[in-house]
């Protein structure tokens, strides 16, 4: 974790998986995005809360921790594709052996990572499987 | 391709209005971890190098370009561009431009591409284009962190991802989608060791085998040790001249045929399809047609394999396999020296090195060197053309040049 304002500045999109939709096209975008990738000038972006469920589109199960992540290794690190559309990267917490390519999950709101200089904790989301 | 949409026009247009640019000197550092060199030394060894091979003189010299990724991360120290022209004896007398290029992994690449564009419009005719990394100063964990640098902070970093983490999900996905092995990915490795005991700067000049991989400690699933390029300090550098005085300076010039650069979403997640690096796609396209070629002309590539899951979607992506079988093409031998179409004569990312400012220009001095017929052991016999193709990040940024023997 390398920034406290940058990660506070956010805490309703990480908190809440508030993100934005674009009236023109209707492409829904996580993070939010001020400018539609499609519809650039002409778009216009409207704050949107998704729902929290997805598939993953892969995943990893990671030995060798990012800064500020080392005492949750290993841990699993998926790109997860909201059932709205977009796609994000986050930690699905739980058995890796349940997990899969394609495995439905649900966001849930757990402890992210510490700064161990300033003792800071985050929170954020994470998923988990749905029950089949 | 759906979904792209390339301007393949682009090239065609711009090339008319351009000048034929010419490779007349080039110089590799030892890339290994280079305790007693700092990055002044090691940049100003490449330049001198570089500019010794090709008989021009340091007046002759009207802009320097310098890829560097992070010498604020690795080394405490920016404006490299300033620095490197002063130790190089370019300011103080000459005064001579410097400016450096940052497009992470792909600084160096970049760094060229400025380079040659400045020769091609007219503006300047001697131009050095030089890469250098110093990253053993700072302990691996800190080398780690500026390298995550490269991804989205934000998105990606502070979710826990770390750039082998992003190409395990690259490889997870290509392995379940088509069949891809880690034993194929382990091949990958393999040669490019095999191919650094052939090349004097190796970082690493010992062979590997399969076992060696897949027994290596796992870094991020499927991902072993072995299978991530390394932490590196180098510096490489080359000279340009127009190419209708290039021989006033060298008896073999070599001769650039194509310039490509693409973009794509800064995380891995964001894109179309991660198995492909559409930037990859998009910037191949565009070389193609602007040196009016087709992969099956290219003799030899030096590609880009931070991972060994990232020179099996390069071959794809380049068209040098069909998409799916880079890991089949790998093991049947196909990109080994003397093989189809020879990757990584150097010894790649994996096991020349990765000093990430200088990869760009190191693959770039790898095909002058092959083309001139210079490359000894390792040469790729009667090569004509020779492609290079640089990474920045996970595929948000991919530069590619074509270089030919023949004007
Ligand atoms: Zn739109």
């Amino acid at each position: 974790m390398s920034s406290v304002p940058r990660f506070w500045r956010n805490i309703g999109v990480r908190y809440n998986l508030e993100g934005t939709r674009c009236k023109e096209c209707e492409e829904y975008f996580y993070p939010p995005r001020n400018v539609c990738v499609n519809c650039r000038r002409m778009g216009e972006l409207e704050p949107y809360k998704f729902k929290g469920t997805g598939e993953i589109v892969s995943y990893t199960l990671i030995h060798t921790a990012a800064k500020g992540f080392e005492d949750q290794a290993p841990y699993t690190l998926a790109i997860i594709k909201l059932d709205e559309g977009p796609c994000l990267t986050s930690q699905v917490i739980g058995d890796i052996d349940k997990i899969q390519i394609g495995t439905r999950v649900k966001s849930v709101f757990r402890k992210l990572g510490e700064d161990g200089e300033r003792g800071m904790i985050y929170y954020g989301t994470k998923f988990v499987p749905l029950d089949p | 391709m759906p979904g792209i949409k390339a301007r393949s026009d682009w090239p065609e247009n711009g090339v008319d209005i351009m000048r034929d640019v010419a490779i007349i000197g080039v110089k590799n550092t030892k890339f290994g971890e280079l305790w007693e060199c700092s990055l002044r030394d090691i940049v100003v060894e490449a330049g001198i190098g570089a500019i010794q091979d090709s008989s021009v003189s340091g007046k002759d010299i009207d802009a320097l370009y310098i890829g560097n990724m992070s010498g604020g991360r690795f080394i405490d120290q920016e404006h490299i561009g300033a620095l490197i022209a002063d130790y190089s004896g370019l300011s103080r007398n000459l005064h001579v431009p410097a400016t450096r290029v940052e497009a992470a992994c792909a600084s160096g690449g970049l760094a060229l591409r400025q380079a040659i564009m400045s020769v091609a419009s007219g503006y300047s005719d001697i131009v050095v284009a030089a890469g250098a990394e110093k990253m053993t100063d700072v302990g691996s964990d800190e080398a780690s962190s500026a390298l995550a640098a490269a991804a989205d902070r934000e998105w990606e970093g502070m979710a826990g991802a770390t750039f082998p983490g992003l190409y395990a999900m690259i490889a997870r996905l290509h392995m379940h989608r088509y069949g891809t092995t880690s034993e194929q990915l382990a091949e990958v490795a393999v040669k490019n060791h095999r191919n650094g005991c052939l090349n004097p700067i190796a970082q690493y000049k010992h062979a590997i085998t399969v076992d060696d991989v897949l027994n290596s400690i796992m870094v991020a699933d499927p991902l072993h040790i072995f299978d991530c390029s390394p932490i590196t300090d180098g510096a490489s550098a080359l000279v340009l001249a127009p190419a209708e005085i290039a021989r006033k300076y060298s008896d073999t010039p070599i001769y650039i045929k194509a310039i490509a650069q693409a973009s794509d979403t800064i995380a891995l997640h964001d894109r179309r399809d991660i198995t492909t690096l559409d930037a990859s796609v998009v910037a191949a396209k565009r070389a193609y047609s602007m040196a009016k070629l087709a992969p099956e002309d290219i003799d030899l590539v030096e590609v880009h394999d931070c991972f060994t899951i990232a020179e099996i979607c390069a071959i794809e992506d380049l068209g040098f396999a069909e998409k799916g079988k880079g890991g089949v093409v790998t093991e049947n031998g196909e990109t080994a020296i003397g093989g189809r179409i020879p990757v990584n004569t150097s010894g790649g990312l994996k096991a020349c090195g990765h000093p990430v400012g200088a990869t760009g220009i190191k693959q770039a001095v790898e095909i002058v060197t092959q083309l001139r017929g210079d490359a000894g052991k390792r040469q790729v016999e009667g090569a004509e053309y020779g492609m290079t193709h640089n990474v920045g990040g996970s595929g948000a940024t991919a530069v590619i040049h074509i270089l030919s023997r023949e004007r």
